[in-house]
């Protein structure tokens, strides 16, 4: 499949003579990547010619990249081909009708996490399209956003009602060539999120995938930009559960910061794409690119991660310190049982003099699932005053599991204060005997344990998410120990 | 006085190290006994058997508590239902407040008795009124579970969660090892104020010390898995004058 990438007119007279346009209004494309494939996804979005043309370098490169393998991660060969790039929203008549026909697995997993009813509709896929549209809270948010002149929508209007802030901003932190994954999502990507916060605005609320209605059914390639203005703040949540199906199913996801002179990010993730079952059936193949570009001086980037779902994790979300004074921090909380693997950290890159960065990352593994800590902290020669504190746990659960780190330090200006600390500790059957001799539960007990281990991170998060991320990870340990 | 605990011809081990014999005992309500003995003789045996500790291996007798058969209960049902286990080592749980911790036990407990769980605020009150009695700095309940405590301070937070949860069958195994001697005063007042009618306290000690505090009504020794002889508080004299072995000699011989 070769093309002549200088030739535009021909490649974007070629997809009519495919005939997608007509077909992919009303369905998915077939599995396979060309081409085609893309200018079919850019065509079936209206999307400008800038943005076809980004996709398809983006996927030119691709072909040219060979697929990582340096992660401690086992899994079989993942055939490109296999996979599907664009599915339409499934017609309603696909769906389940109503929450009955729901697996109720799924169903007592969000009742213990204590999701709101109609909220579990929407996360089971049940065709209520309007559960929130008709909600009129919904809409009180939009106003009190627009008032402030924050833009929050979906990644493919912000495409057509910003141009100029996506063709400034876009591949500004993540290139398209950065890694493999990134340039398959910058070729495919279909939708996401787009935010933009002005110059000295605090965004009046936290802005929540839970709240977007649009972006509901997202695929598995989306593809978020977070845009913080000079001195403007905003806090971002991101909340994945994703239904059990036996098929393992690739997420590549890109998500980029860019936080101005004196201006704040803060990222919290809670993620829970199915894990696949006891024994490895099944789940989310997780390879994610975050990364944040505190590109003014002064500003700062947090990362809060709590992930327990996926069957593999493959995902590090970064800071670029350039400005003098950024500040980049990085708060973990990674959960793997049964048969779940996860290879996660962060990169703090030090190029602005007195930058500050921090890592504090909690590792949780039981059954017979492995979790690795990757983390590289590189402070540049001109980054004089660099600091960085990393303190990196894991917590193992049983026999089986295994926990591994890999930290990595390149540092070239000798005035830079690095620290790292790196602990490995057990639930003790002595710890769990104490518990239970106290009147409380084993399984209280280890829950107990467990969230003294990640208080650090918990207390980074949003009130009503620590909750949440609390509960699933009760959830996800379920029958780790005995 | 009514039955609490009766253990008859009690025979448990670990793996495949049988280490009580054929021990025989019974606490009534009211009672306050000591179980001495050498070391290695099965003292903390005996006491993580009642308690429910899963490597020990009951191969026969019974223990019954309050007329029920103890051992078809889990750890945290024999807790619930009013046994507290003073640990020769109380073991640390880094992370976890030692005030949850506290309030978690107290509610399980009460919720198995139909009560109502108590709230932080009633919680913290009594928590820093047992801890002031005791001589516990309040601080203590915002560390992790004997977080970095030293050996003495271990021991007042066996009594301060003693205190606070109020057990009718309290085993206290060593709990006065280790102790300065305002330390020891304190641990003692602890167990004295738990002294009533309705309970029973096993202290298993090495020294005569702790019972010039707390004035046991009897006193075994344990030697080779089994009780070799019983008295009263004379007992414990004399075996800080004679020590163990004539005690070993007569039940060889
Ligand atoms: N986990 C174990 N594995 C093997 N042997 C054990 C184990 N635990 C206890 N024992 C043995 O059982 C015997 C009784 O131990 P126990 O701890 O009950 O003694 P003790 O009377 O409490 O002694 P001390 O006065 O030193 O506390 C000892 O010989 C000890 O070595
Ligand atoms: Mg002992």
């Amino acid at each position: 499949m070769s093309t002549d990438p200088s030739n535009l007119d021909s490649l974007v007279n070629r997809r009519y003579e495919h005939g997608f346009v007509t077909d992919i209004e009303t369905d998915s494309l077939p599995p396979g990547l060309d081409e085609d494939v893309i200018r079919a996804i850019s065509a079936r979005k209206n999307e400008p010619e800038f943005m076809l043309e980004w996709r398809l370098k983006a996927y030119r490169h691709w072909l040219t990249m060979q697929e990582p393998e340096w992660a401690h991660l086992h899994y079989p060969k993942i055939d490109y081909q296999e996979i599907s790039y664009f599915a339409a929203p499934k017609s309603d008549k696909d769906k389940p009708q109503s929450l009955a026909d729901v697996d109720p697995k799924l169903l007592e997993t969000y009742d213990k996490l204590g999701i709101p009813l109609h909220e579990r509709a929407r996360l089971a896929g049940v065709a209520v399209d309007a559960v929130f549209d008709s909600v009129s809270v919904a809409t009180t948010f939009k106003e009190k956003l627009n008032d402030a002149g924050v833009i929050f929508c979906p990644f493919s209007e912000a495409v057509m009602e910003h141009p100029e802030l996506i063709k400034k901003y876009l591949g500004s932190v993540v290139p398209r060539r950065d890694n493999y994954f990134a340039a398959l999502n910058s070729a495919v990507f279909s939708d996401g999120s787009f935010v933009y916060i002005p110059k000295g605005v605090r965004c009046p609320m936290e802005l929540s995938t839970y709240f977007r209605i649009n972006a509901a059914n997202t695929g598995q390639f989306e593809r978020t930009l977070i845009v913080a203005d000079e001195g403007s703040h905003v806090s971002y949540l991101e909340g994945c559960t994703a239904p059990m199906r036996d098929e393992n199913q690739l997420h590549a996801a890109v998500v980029e910061l860019v936080a101005l002179k004196d201006a704040e990010i803060k990222y919290s993730t809670v993620q829970n794409w199915y894990p696949g079952d006891e024994e490895g059936k099944g789940g989310i193949y997780n390879f994610v690119t975050k990364r944040g570009d505190c590109r003014g001086a002064s500003s700062k980037i947090s990362w809060t991660q709590v992930e327990t779902g996926s069957a593999i994790t493959w995902k590090y979300p970064s800071c670029i310190l350039r400005g003098e004074n950024s500040v980049g921090e990085f708060y973990s909380v990674a959960v793997t049982n049964n048969m779940q693997q996860a290879d996660t950290g962060t990169k703090m890159i030090h190029i602005g003099r007195n930058t500050t960065s921090t890592i504090v990352s909690k590792g949780i593994s039981a059954g017979r699932a492995q979790q690795s800590y990757r983390g590289l902290v590189r402070v540049l020669p001109q980054a004089s005053g660099a600091r960085n504190h990393a303190q990196c746990d894991s917590l193992l659960i049983g026999k089986e599991c295994g926990a591994h780190t890999f930290p990595y330090m390149e540092i070239k200006n000798p005035t830079a204060k690095i620290e790292h600390e790196a602990t490995t500790s057990k639930i003790s059957a002595d710890q769990l005997f104490y518990c239970r001799q106290r009147g409380i539960s084993e399984e209280d007990a280890v829950n107990m344990i467990v969230n003294g281990f990640c208080k650090d991170v918990f207390k980074q998060l949003p009130m009503e998410f620590a909750v949440e991320a609390q509960a699933l990870l009760n959830v996800s340990l379920e029958g780790a120990v005995g | 006085m009514s039955n609490m605990l009766e253990i008859n011809n009690l025979h448990a081990g670990i793996g495949e190290t049988q280490i009580l014999n054929g021990l025989d005992l019974t606490v009534n309500s009211g009672e306050i006994h000591a179980i001495m003995g050498p070391n290695g003789s099965g003292k903390s045996t005996l006491a993580q058997v009642i308690a429910g500790h899963a490597d020990y291996r009951v191969s026969a007798g019974t223990v019954s508590y309050k007329g029920e058969d103890l051992l078809e209960y889990e750890p945290e049902e024999r807790a619930r239902r009013g046994i507290f286990l003073g640990f020769q080592y109380p073991v640390e749980i880094p992370g976890v407040n030692n005030a949850y911790l506290l309030k978690a036990a107290l509610n399980a407990k009460r919720r198995h008795n139909g009560l109502a769980e108590i709230d932080a605020f009633e919680f913290l009150q009594l928590a820093r009124k047992k801890m002031s009695d005791l001589g516990m700095d309040p601080v203590f309940l915002n560390r992790g579970v004997n977080e970095g405590f030293s050996g003495g301070e271990k021991k007042r937070n066996e009594i301060l969660q003693m205190a606070m949860l109020e057990p009718e069958l309290a085993i206290l195994d060593e709990t006065d090892s280790g102790l300065d001697i305002d330390a020891l005063k304190a641990v003692a007042a602890g167990v004295n104020a738990l002294r009533d009618p309705a309970r029973a306290i096993v202290l298993v000690t090495h020294y005569q010390r702790l019972l010039d505090y707390v004035e046991p009504d009897f006193v075994h020794v344990l030697s080779d898995g089994k009780i070799a002889r019983s008295g009263d508080k004379s007992l414990a004299l004399e075996l800080e004058e004679k020590g163990y072995e004539w005690i070993r000699e007569a039940a060889a011989g």
